[in-house]
């Protein structure tokens, strides 16, 4: 009697919804990630300042807490009929994209200030001058902390099975209550998930890390 | 051409390319830039000198907005400096800048620095643009280092296609902050050569320099700055050989028996 392949359908359902889980909000906190380091770097003070506050208040909110305000706080405030899975990705894609955006700000602040100057000089304008000069530079720097904080992400994934999304931590919690299997090994199942999701993570930003050496 | 066309060409000639009124800044306390008044014509070559941290920089960043100002006007080309934004950007194209650092795109070839503002800002077809880069780069004698990334290359060659780069843009004047400041001994004569050619072309030209070989064969004008003030203009002659303030004769003594 094996716990994997009694209820490989389980797991497999909790491995995707991982995975699913973890590319989505990955996908959205890079995006946020990003726009929130132009706006940290615009010439604008009004989007510098929410740039600002909006790092401050994701980066400093316990994980927990934000998937509570936001399961419960939205449709408090009117916003009903979101699906939980949705919600879990926007709950972590936002409080992921903070750190993003310091990563790649750190990346933006490693090019040498010259460049956007001589940039902004033959007359680009600043988004282009941060989207030709800027942005391709600081990937190099920013590349490996964003690794890190993926792989961070896949792990925070876990905390979304308290609030009904399928995914590895509910395989756990519906499997505790069938009894006869041995607890540690339906973890230790769990856990190699888990580094499988990591480790392909990893090798993905080690590829891409490479990639970039390569172009200089 | 038409009779209306000359004329406004004369009044165009007439009206000088870059007037700085009663420019002041301001960094913190520092009081770096105080009352300026700079009138530059077309075609003219304006050699600033003065000690360092009189605001030579400072002033050569103004002129393209690099560095905001705290009061007085600048106008280029008849048109006041318009605040940050699409319209800046625009004029800024008009204003080439070489810096004492070179400042080349590290991550794009040489030919890709030289063609960049064309195809973003200008919006020249990418052939057309590459054309007219290998034109430049030819021009400056960096031709076979197309496809080279700027690491590659000598602080000589790099800022000779940083000067190819701003030429790139077609501009109305080029301010020059130090460009051989950072070189070699024996890869400053062929900045300098170059930047000799454009003088001898016409180009409007500001250029902070120590170099008084540069100054005495091409420029038209000597400014002496210092303390955030013009002290003296005068012709590179006059001012060499019969500085008439004491600020400058100290300063001359000082660069020139060492
Ligand atoms: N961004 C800045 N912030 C504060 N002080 C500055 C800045 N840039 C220049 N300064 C100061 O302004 C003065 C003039 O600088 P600069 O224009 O670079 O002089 P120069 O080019 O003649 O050597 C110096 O005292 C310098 O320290
Ligand atoms: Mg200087």
């Amino acid at each position: 009697m094996n716990v994997l392949s009694d209820h490989f359908a389980e797991f497999r359902e909790g491995f995707l919804g991982t995975v699913e889980l973890t590319g989505l909000s990955g996908l959205l906190a890079l995006v946020l990630g990003i726009l929130m380091a132009a706006f940290r770097v615009s010439p604008v003070p009004a989007l510098r300042i929410f740039g600002t506050a909006w790092v401050t208040l994701l980066r400093n909110t316990p994980l927990v807490l934000l998937f509570l305000a936001v399961t419960l706080g939205l449709p408090a405030l009117g916003l009903k009929g979101w699906d939980s899975f949705w919600l879990a990705v926007l709950t972590l894609g936002c409080y992921t994209s903070a750190f993003i955006c310091e990563a790649v700000r750190s990346g933006i602040n490693s090019v040498p200030v010259g460049q956007a100057e001589a940039a902004r000089s033959i007359g680009m304008t600043f988004s282009q001058t941060l989207g030709q000069v800027v942005l391709p530079q600081a990937t190099r720097i920013a590349v490996p902390p964003i690794g890190s904080l993926m792989i961070a992400l896949a792990k925070n994934t876990a905390i979304a099975s308290g609030f009904n999304v399928t995914q590895l931590g509910s395989v756990q919690k519906s499997l505790n209550a069938d009894t006869g299997y041995n607890i540690y090994v339906i973890f230790l199942w769990i856990a190699v998930c888990y580094i499988i999701i990591t480790l392909a993570i990893s090798g993905l930003f080690r590829l891409l890390e490479n990639r970039l050496a390569v172009a200089r | 051409m038409s009779e209306e066309s000359v004329a406004e060409e004369a009044t165009a000639a007439a009206v000088p390319l870059v007037v700085l009124k009663g420019v002041n800044k301001h960094f913190g306390a520092l009081h770096v830039l105080q009352d300026i008044d700079l009138t530059i014509a077309r075609g003219e070559v304006v050699v600033v000198i003065g000690p360092s941290g009189s605001g030579k920089s400072t002033l050569c960043r103004t002129i393209n907005r690099l560095e905001t100002t705290d009061a007085g006007s600048i106008t280029i080309d008849g048109r006041p400096l318009p605040q940050e934004g699409k319209e800046l950007a625009r004029l800024r194209a008009d204003v080439g800048m070489v810096f004492q650092s070179f400042n080349l795109f590290a991550h794009k070839t040489v030919l890709e620095n030289v063609t960049l503002g064309q195809i973003k800002v200008r919006r020249t077809d990418r052939r057309e643009a590459e054309q007219k880069a290998r034109g430049l780069l030819d021009r400056v004698g960096v031709g076979a280092q197309a496809d080279k990334y700027p690491a590659q290359l000598s602080g000589g060659q790099q800022q000779r296609v940083a000067i190819a780069r701003a030429l790139a843009m077609d501009p109305k004047v080029m301010l020059f902050d130090e460009p051989t400041s950072a070189l070699d001994p024996e890869m400053i004569n062929e900045v300098l050569e170059v930047m000799q050619q454009l003088a001898r072309d016409g180009m409007t030209m500001v250029v902070v320099t120590h170099e008084m070989g540069f100054a005495r064969s091409a420029a038209n004008r000597v400014v002496f700055m210092a303390d955030g003030r013009i002290v003296e203009e005068a012709r590179p002659d006059q001012f060499f050989s019969n500085p008439r303030s004491d600020r400058a004769k100290d300063f001359l003594s000082k660069i020139l028996h060492h």
